[in-house]
């Protein structure tokens, strides 16, 4: 049918990007991902282009439906990405940005029309080089460190990818990237700790809340799509059933919600709500029927749009008024209510509301958790549920807009800003109320009716009776204030403990080493003072004698022979 | 990045002009509120429960929703304020 492999023209999109500015940058900014989008229309399910290689069959290029719905999604975040940093200035590292967000959209989605494990660990380490430019442009000397550490873990996380592969390959003979048995193979364990860590299994989900709120304010809309949500994609492809991602993915659902009520900085809160959304997804991989699989890659999405456009929110707000903290924001409101509004509904979104996305995808993993007999998952996630509602569906529109008005007068963001939440805002509404749409592009065969009396009824009950909730804490002083603080996770282990251990254990080291290196240096220095008393300049052996008391000796010496003689 | 917090512009003369500086305001979407939670927690009173879906055996609990809903973030929120007696600390803490 004519079309290229889609990551080309995001690669040579980003050529063009790099060397032109102004308008003409900004139209190639907006018209590579529609031309990308057009180019998707005719590709063909089951294409392909294979290469052998070293006996081996490299696939750069396969054509699935569940490619072609990431391909969709990517595209569609590539534009809102784009058009919300149309406004960037040199002084704000335009070039460095755009370039570096264009190649980042074509690596991911390059990573989801791969065939072979080799070709994704390709993409899966240009993910993590092109975005770590996003957190760099911030120029500060924290978004320095955060961005270093960030690579660290990824390209780590792309290490273990390709030792995966090598193993699988020398178990199997094969390194298509296709279902992998977990069982008692070693390679499908490093394989699956390789998504993991970018997918922010926990233990390995800091990355996210240490990256996303140090990226810049337009660069993190583009992390907030991407890495993650190929993660996802990955386990979809890999490992649809493996039980132990039903408790991964469960315990991804709760614990950051505990976090996320206590954090301060809003694009952390975020942070930690994004691996809460993932956690429904890992969840669904597990689970692994139909409708669970379109239940997690329906639900990554509507996330790619409602979280996008929360980050855009947020974004909008670093950038008008330099703070994100919700101790320093408040009332901003009276000055950016159409930013503002967009934020409430980016937070109905997410708290799957009625007619609003979230609601059409989540519940298809909960239902579905139900009908494979699961019952103790289906409590966890709805109390999941509630908790999205308390930290993204409230608190973040409540703190930054609305709550204690912290005085400050910002103004609305640029035009281009608007308009790609606004577009994101309809979307999430859209979605939300015609789920035919997105079920249309559904990768697996599976039959569920999102809209019926009860799902509606029930949900409207958790979620009004959640917000009551809030609402009596914050009435009755109960609810936590917001403090200008961090509190440690994960990561205290890498940044707090590890190197205090290395300094600890290298101290003890040293202090070891300097009194076995003195006491042998005592001993030489011995051996050196006794030679010296003996030979040196004031030795023994290095005197000068007078020739009088050598003639005394020998006259000593003769008589006492003489004597010998004699007698 | 951007420090635009003009004060001039859109400060002191529009003080007290906004929707929800009006205590009557507030009070009327509370009252909105509340309203909305009545009729739910009476509409979900008299539907089927779990038509055409599978059920969990908690949704055939009289209130379960609503119930679960208003404790869950009540726990939620009690259980985070003790977490931060252990795990909050000062913003320079990994500076240091």
């Amino acid at each position: 049918m004519g079309s290229v492999p889609p990551v080309l023209i995001f690669f040579v999109g980003a050529l063009i990007v790099a060397v032109t500015k102004g308008h003409v940058r900004r139209g190639v900014l907006l018209a590579i991902p529609v031309v990308g989008a057009l180019n998707l229309l005719g590709l063909e399910i089951g294409e392909t282009i294979e290469i052998e290689m070293l006996g081996y069959t490299l696939v750069p290029f396969k054509v699935d439906r569940l490619a072609m719905m990431f391909g969709y999604l990517f595209h569609l975040a590539a534009f809102l990405g784009n058009l919300f940093a149309l406004h960037l200035e040199k002084e704000e590292g335009a070039g460095v940005q755009h370039t570096s967000a264009m190649l980042y959209a074509g690596s991911a989605i390059g990573a989801v029309y791969t065939g072979d494990l080799i070709s994704l660990f390709v993409f899966w380490e240009l993910l993590a080089l092109t975005s770590v430019f996003l957190i760099w442009a911030r120029k500060t000397e924290r978004s320095f460190r955060v961005g270093f550490r960030y690579l660290v873990i990824h390209v780590l996380s792309g290490v273990l990818l390709l030792s995966g592969a090598l193993m699988l390959a020398h178990e199997t003979g094969s390194i298509a990237f296709g279902p992998i048995e977990l069982g008692g193979s070693m390679a499908g364990w490093v394989i699956l700790l390789a998504f993991g860590i970018k997918a922010a299994f926990p233990l390995v989900h800091n990355w996210i809340t240490e990256a996303y709120p140090e990226g810049t304010p337009t660069g993190t809309v583009f992390l907030s799509a991407f890495t993650t949500k190929v993660a996802v994609f990955a386990l979809v492809r890999t490992f649809a059933g493996a039980d132990v991602l039903i408790y991964v993915g469960v315990t991804m659902t709760c614990f950051p919600i505990f976090y996320a009520v206590i954090e301060n900085d809003l694009r952390r809160v975020l942070s930690y709500s994004m691996i809460n959304q993932i956690g429904f997804m890992v969840t669904g991989v597990g689970l692994g029927t139909a409708l669970a699989l379109n239940g997690a890659v329906a639900h990554a999405f509507a996330d790619v749009i409602f979280k996008g456009l929360l980050f855009m929110t947020m974004g909008s707000v670093l950038k008008m008024t330099g703070r994100i903290n919700g101790s320093d924001l408040g009332g901003l409101y009276k000055t950016m209510p159409i930013t503002a509004t967009l934020c409430v509904i980016g937070a109905m979104a997410i708290s799957a509301f009625p007619l609003f996305s979230a609601f059409i995808t989540k519940s298809m993993v909960m239902t579905a958790a139900l009908e494979e007999g699961h019952l103790w998952v289906w409590p966890f996630l709805l109390f999941a549920s509630a908790g999205v509602l308390e930290h993204a569906g409230i608190k973040i529109p409540f703190f930054a807009f609305f709550g204690h008005d912290s005085g400050i007068r910002a103004k609305e963001p640029p035009k281009n800003m608007l308009a790609a939440m606004m577009i994101g805002a309809v979307l999430c509404v859209v979605i939300g109320s015609f789920p035919s749409l997105l079920y249309s592009l559904l990768p697996f065969e599976a039959e569920y009716h999102p809209y019926d009396v009860t799902h509606v009824v029930t949900q409207l009950q958790l979620l009004l009776f959640g917000a009551l909730a809030v609402v009596w804490l914050m009435k009755r002083g109960l609810y936590p204030p917001e403090i200008p603080s961090l509190n440690i996770d994960a990561e205290w282990t890498y940044r707090w403990l590890a190197p205090r251990l290395i300094r600890s254990v290298g101290g003890a080291v040293a202090r070891a080493d300097s009194a076995v290196r003195s006491k042998v240096l005592g001993v030489v220095w011995g051996a050196v003072r006794g030679a010296q008393r003996g030979a040196g300049p004031q030795g023994i052996l290095a005197r000068t004698w007078p020739t009088g008391s050598m003639i005394m000796w020998v006259t000593i010496l003769l008589a006492a022979y003489l004597l010998v003689f004699y007698f | 990045m951007n420090e635009q917090t003009d004060q001039a512009e859109h400060g002191a003369p529009d003080e007290g002009q906004h929707v929800w500086d009006n205590p009557r305001n507030v009070k009327l979407l509370f009252n909105v509120f509340y309203a909305l939670c009545a009729i739910v927690a009476v509409v979900g009173l008299i539907i089927p429960s779990g038509e055409g879906h599978a059920v969990h055996p908690w949704e055939r609990i009289l209130g379960f929703y609503p119930l679960y809903g208003f404790v869950g973030i009540v726990v939620l929120v009690a259980i985070a304020k003790q977490m931060r007696r252990v795990l909050m600390r000062p913003e320079d803490y990994y500076d240091g």
